[in-house]
């Protein structure tokens, strides 16, 4: 198992390099600069801040500095944040964005696992029915249209709970977005474990556990639980780059201080050593979560080789 | 953004019911057919999505109003039935059925483009790494494994930020990084069928591998690709809601059932029927569509009745 | 011992339980500030909301009162030559920075020498480009900073030479541009100089928090002059940039002030929260700019027929719904400096079908009509605003046979195509930095040429150029008369509007919520606001 893990480890670090080398080219080709703001700027001021940041050297001297300095962990200064290097930002938004990402994960997953499972137990009777429903349209309505709705709803209309921002230490100020963000991560854990369960109910050794008389909690506990849940991981790698992505707009919504805001914002305006950054990171997170999954997976699962 | 309905999971377990069935896959399509149109509320769902494709396609024909006509007595007023305009209208003045109705085509042509890409590039890829196997398959395939690590939605964003708002930028981006379940599901679905008796027939009657590909494997897919397809339009929609939150989504006039809900969304207490058309369409449609993907998966997968 | 430990325990508590009183008893101010401040180095910041803080923890020789009217600040008093070109300001006794370290002039030497250094690349430095010398060091043709015209007498004595007698300098002395900085700090620190563990500042507030993506935090600053008159003891910068979910934290009471809302929702807030929705008039002007350098826009007619057609009453009541007032000269009304009758076109009076039907003739003899449209790109920044009103003014123009095709992109995108005349008819807007009509005016001078022999249009995006509007500008800038100089300024804006430079669509106005628990905010045309003036009462 540690010869497997390793050699996952090793195959991610070309994908990274390959990540970075396509988007900072990529990024080069786009049209507007970080200094193309609503008012020129003097070409010799521009020259200026471009000699600044070293974006008047070739663009093959750029990435081998940039590459060099990603190795010694700088990821260079910002062009939008101009008080803030990469690193430096990463640094601030990173544990934010990962407990935002965690909670969320833990909430919609427990809780898709219960709704689902309630679900499976009663399936084509009014509780199934209601919890499929509700489940789909948590899933189908956009996440900054249901952002808005439970803000005016919880926060305007019955005072509940804040509306946005961000107090440090303050948990009732993240009661909202987890929210937003667990809804379709739950929802879809919901249906995955509802559709396994079903089957697994359906099995022969479940049906002989049932009329050997066993109730049905205990079935579920004993027999149906584990082999229900092996869709449901094989869903929880790619399940947590999605939500790692959501966080794009609740972070924006909620104005809460996240790497996921600051891609969107140094998308737009071609920050370019701050989308770089952010994009790095989330590879690599996703890389090793779901190198994560995969040993998890193997856990549950023995019939799984290692590749 | 993997599955709204789980499709790995779903179009695995059917692809290996087909493969081990291949010869006769047909009676088994038959067979899903007729349990398809036993559950009601997939069947229910059929007739609501064609409902809705032509009342988009057709209805704007029957409307007083163009989608990007300005009654410029008449900017972010409530519906009104005497003047034609039943379900409101805009800050523009524009009709917001005659709008929700070209989003709606504009979406579903968005989610079509980007689906038809995904599974032309999944066919062609899986279908090569599983007929040629071995080192080839190993790479093409390591390399699906890596593509699906990456925040696509991140990848995305940069597309449409490079190279600007072209609709069909925005099928061909999304579609692009979609093919990726696809791939795998052919691939697999071509290593069972290779080794079949008429692909050895074809073999023998001297037919080259893009032939054997294209005459004997991709019919047999008939099955997986519907599931797909039926799954990825939803999330494709609602990619492309997420883009016009962002202000990436389609150019003006034209609009698209995201760019629609962004706009409405904010005004959703002052100006509600800006919000509520296009969000009906979009929870009706998409719900349809899920139903429509459960009854598909439970209709090609036997054993999950 | 025993003892000792309660005792210690009841005086931890009894003075936590103070200072939780103290903290509740502190007045925050909750400002929606609709922005992530990019920097606050004064010489690094442009935009408004990143103003909003940098102008409550630094302070200028002036600032703002309530009506946002230069009056002393860090300088007590001063004194201007009879020929307007060289200003003494007497610096404040009490004028400390907050680690106590007295505030002198050096610290203004410093300051602009630091502006103007083509190293710093100040987006800004050309506000005080008034000052003498300065632009050329800017430009690096003076790399000796010593010639610049700023001077420090002695330790609290400042004297600033400008290039020419300048109506406005004072106003400008109030921008961010002009406040002081403290060298040994930014040494020091370099960077990291505004990191809250480094910043000193000698404005009222002093930042203490800063979370990037969130908000910023001040508290009253001890040794400001004036900290007793300070009635907010605390201000939170919130960077909610999303209007709507900003307007309900504002509803829910967790914001006190926006500096902006959207604009569908004045009536709502009107009819909900009156008296709360602060639009005034604000110094700027909503245009769209035409390509003059390649057909078809360099067919004056054409140009007429364009802006002609444009039926500007019913953008701001009706596309907005927040009552912007429709623009037909270039010099906002109200702007400082320029006594006389504002510029109003003959046409502007016609009623509006008699418009269309003189531009429908104007188009048919450039060789357009409606079954022959003339196709033409209109660029816009995305914003919903912006998009209202090109949807508008595209509709205006079908009529008269222009085939209108929308086109928008990011702020960067956008504003790169325009600078590099890659359009045909673009959105663009300018809010004057000081109160004077020279400012919007500039826009439409000639370009410079470069060391390189390109040309710098600068933001005169269309490419406007007329000889005599150039030589009117430039006699303008030194004339030491105002009656005189509005005149010539007048007569350059009655050229150019008759050439049809640009197409004016609307003046701006400012959009403020206000909760009715703070007092002291008073709508005025530039928009400024600074905590000092204001109380906020539970």
């Amino acid at each position: 198992m540690f010869g497997y893990a390793l050699r996952r480890v090793l195959t991610a670090i070309p994908i990274v390099l390959i990540t970075i080398t396509v988007c900072f080219f990529i990024l080069r080709l786009a049209p507007g600069g970080p200094f193309d703001g609503e008012r020129a700027l003097p070409p010799d001021q521009l020259k200026n801040l471009r000699a600044y940041y070293h974006l008047d050297e070739p663009l093959i001297m750029q990435f081998f500095g940039y590459i060099g300095g990603v190795l010694r962990g700088d990821f260079g200064p910002s062009m939008v944040m101009k008080d803030f290097n990469v690193s430096r930002l990463i640094g601030i938004g990173l544990p934010f964005t990962l407990t935002l990402g965690f909670s969320a994960f833990i909430v919609g997953t427990i809780g898709g696992m219960i709704a689902g499972a309630v679900a499976a137990v009663n399936q084509n009777k009014w509780p199934d029915y209601l919890l499929v429903a509700i489940v789909l349209v948590g899933i189908i309505i956009p996440n900054f249209l249901m952002a808005n709705l439970v803000q005016l709803f919880f926060g305007v209309y019955l005072k509940w709970l804040p509306v946005g921002g961000y107090q440090p230490g303050s948990l009732i100020h993240l009661v909202l977005p987890v929210f937003i963000l667990a809804l379709p991560h739950g929802g879809r854990v919901a249906r995955l474990v509802r559709g396994s369960m079903i089957e697994v109910l359906g099995t022969n050794y479940v049906r002989t556990a049932r009329s050997k008389g066993l109730g049905t909690r205990l079935i579920l506990a004993r027999h149906a639980l584990k082999p229900a849940l092996l869709p449901v991981v094989s869903y929880l790698g790619p399940g947590l780059s999605y939500l790692l992505t959501g966080s794009l707009v609740v972070e924006q919504v909620f104005s809460l201080p996240g790497i996921g805001k600051y891609f969107i914002t140094a998308a737009l305006n071609r920050d370019y050593g701050l989308v770089l950054g952010t994009t790095i990171l989330y590879v690599f997170i996703i890389l090793a979560l779901n190198l994560l999954v995969d040993i998890l997976y193997a856990w549950l699962d023995p019939k799984v080789r290692y590749r | 953004m993997a599955g709204i309905t789980g499709k790995d999971a779903a179009l695995t377990a059917y692809a290996n019911a087909l493969a081990a069935e291949a010869p006769k896959g047909r009676s088994l399509t038959q067979d899903a057919l007729r349990r398809l149109f036993n559950n009601k509320a997939a069947l229910v769902s059929i007739f609501v999505l064609i409902a809705i494709v032509l009342f988009a396609l057709i209805g704007p024909y029957f409307l007083p109003w163009a989608y990007d006509k300005i009654d410029w007595a008449g900017i972010r007023k409530p519906p009104d039935w005497a003047k034609g305009h039943y379900f409101g209208t805009d800050q523009n003045g524009r009709d917001m059925l005659a709008r929700t109705l070209q989003g709606t085509q504009m979406s579903l042509l968005v989610a079509a483009v980007a689906t038809f890409v995904s599974v032309a590039i999944g066919i062609l890829y899986g279908a090569i790494a599983g007929y040629f196997g071995g080192k080839v398959d190993a790479i093409m395939m390591r390399f699906v494994d890596i593509m699906y690590a990456l925040p696509y939605i991140l990848f995305v964003i940069i597309l449409v930020v490079i190279f600007g708002r072209s609709p069909v930028l925005l099928f061909v981006g999304i579609g692009c990084l979609e093919w990726l379940t696809m791939a795998r599901i052919v691939r697999g679905q071509t290593l069972s069928i290779k080794q079949r008796e008429f692909i050895e027939a074809a073999k023998a009657g001297g037919a080259g591998p893009f032939t054997i590909i294209f005459r004997h494997i991709v019919p047999n897919l008939t099955g997986p690709v519907v599931i797909y397809a039926t799954l990825t339009i939803p999330e494709i929609i609602i990619t492309e809601s997420f883009l016009s939150y962002l202000g990436l989504g389609v150019q003006e006039p034209q609009t698209s059932l995201g760019t629609l809900i962004s706009f409405g969304a904010p005004v959703a207490e002052s100006l509600p029927w800006m919000l509520f058309t296009p969000a009906a369409i979009l929870v009706v449609t998409l719900l349809c569509l899920s139903y429509l993907g459960d009854g598909l998966r439970d209709a090609l997968d036997p054993k999950d009745r | 011992m025993k003892i000792t430990q309660v005792l210690k325990a009841v005086t931890t508590a009894g003075a936590l339980a103070l200072m939780m009183s103290s903290a509740a008893l502190a007045v925050t101010l909750n400002l929606g500030n609709g922005g992530e401040p990019g920097s606050l180095d004064p010489h690094k910041v442009s935009g408004d909301w990143e103003n909003r803080i940098v102008s409550e923890y630094l302070e200028g020789l002036v600032t703002e009162d309530a009506q946002a009217k230069a009056v002393a600040g860090q300088a007590e008093s001063w004194t201007i030559s009879d020929d307007g070109l060289v200003y003494t300001f007497k610096i404040r006794g009490d004028a400390v920075w907050s680690d106590a370290v007295p505030v002198t002039a050096q610290n203004w030497v410093d300051a602009f020498q630091r502006l103007f250094d083509p190293k710093t690349a100040s987006e800004y430095a050309y506000l005080q480009y008034p000052i003498k010398n300065s632009s050329k060091i800017a430009a690096g043709e003076i790399t000796d900073f010593s010639q610049l015209g700023v001077k420090a007498v002695d330790d609290k004595t400042l004297e600033i030479t400008l290039e020419a007698a300048t109506p406005f300098f004072l106003d400008a002395l109030t921008h961010y541009t002009a406040f002081p900085i403290r060298k040994d700090i930014i040494e020091k620190f370099g960077d990291q100089w505004t990191q809250p563990e480094n910043i000193v500042g000698n404005g009222p507030y002093k930042i203490v928090e800063w979370v990037p993506g969130s908000y910023l935090r001040g508290v009253k600053s001890d040794s400001y002059y004036g900290k007793d008159t300070l009635k907010i003891d605390e201000i939170r910068w919130d960077n909610t940039e999303d209007l709507t979910a900003a307007l309900n934290r504002y509803r829910a009471g967790e914001l006190d002030i926006l500096t902006d809302f959207p604009a569908d929702q004045y009536k709502f807030l009107q009819d909900n929260y009156p008296g709360q929705a602060h639009v005034a008039p604000f110094l700027g002007i909503y245009y769209y700019v035409l390509n003059q350098e390649k057909p078809p826009l360099d067919n004056i007619n054409i140009r007429k027929a364009l802006s002609i057609s444009v039926l500007r009453d019913v953008i701001g009541p009706d596309v907005l719904g927040t009552g912007e007032l429709p623009a037909y000269g270039w010099v906002p009304p109200g702007t400082g400096n320029y006594e006389g009758t504002p510029y109003a076109p003959d046409w502007a009076e016609m009623p509006y079908d008699q418009r269309v039907e003189e531009a429908k003739k104007l188009m048919a003899e450039a060789g357009y009509s409606p079954e022959k449209p003339l196709k033409l790109q209109l660029r816009y920044n995305t914003n919903e605003n912006h998009q209202r009103i090109a949807v508008a003014i595209s509709d205006m123009w079908k009529q008269i046979g222009v085939e209108v095709e929308l086109f928008n992109a990011e702020t960067a995108v956008h504003y790169d195509a325009l600078r590099a005349g890659d359009y045909n008819v673009g959105r663009a807007g300018w809010l004057l930095d000081y109160d004077d009509p020279s400012n919007t005016l500039d826009l439409l001078k000639t370009g410079t040429k470069g060391s390189d022999g390109t040309i710098n249009w600068g933001n005169n995006y269309g490419r406007y150029s007329d000889a005599k509007f150039d030589e009117l500008m430039t006699a303008a800038s030194s004339e030491l008369d105002l009656v005189k100089r509005a005149g010539q300024m007048h007569e350059a804006e009655k050229i150019a509007m008759d050439a049809f430079a640009a197409i004016p669509i609307y003046w701006y106005v400012s959009k403020n919520v206000v909760s009715p628990k703070v007092t002291g905010f008073e709508d005025n045309a530039k928009d400024i606001h600074r905590v000092r003036w204001m109380t906020k009462s539970e």
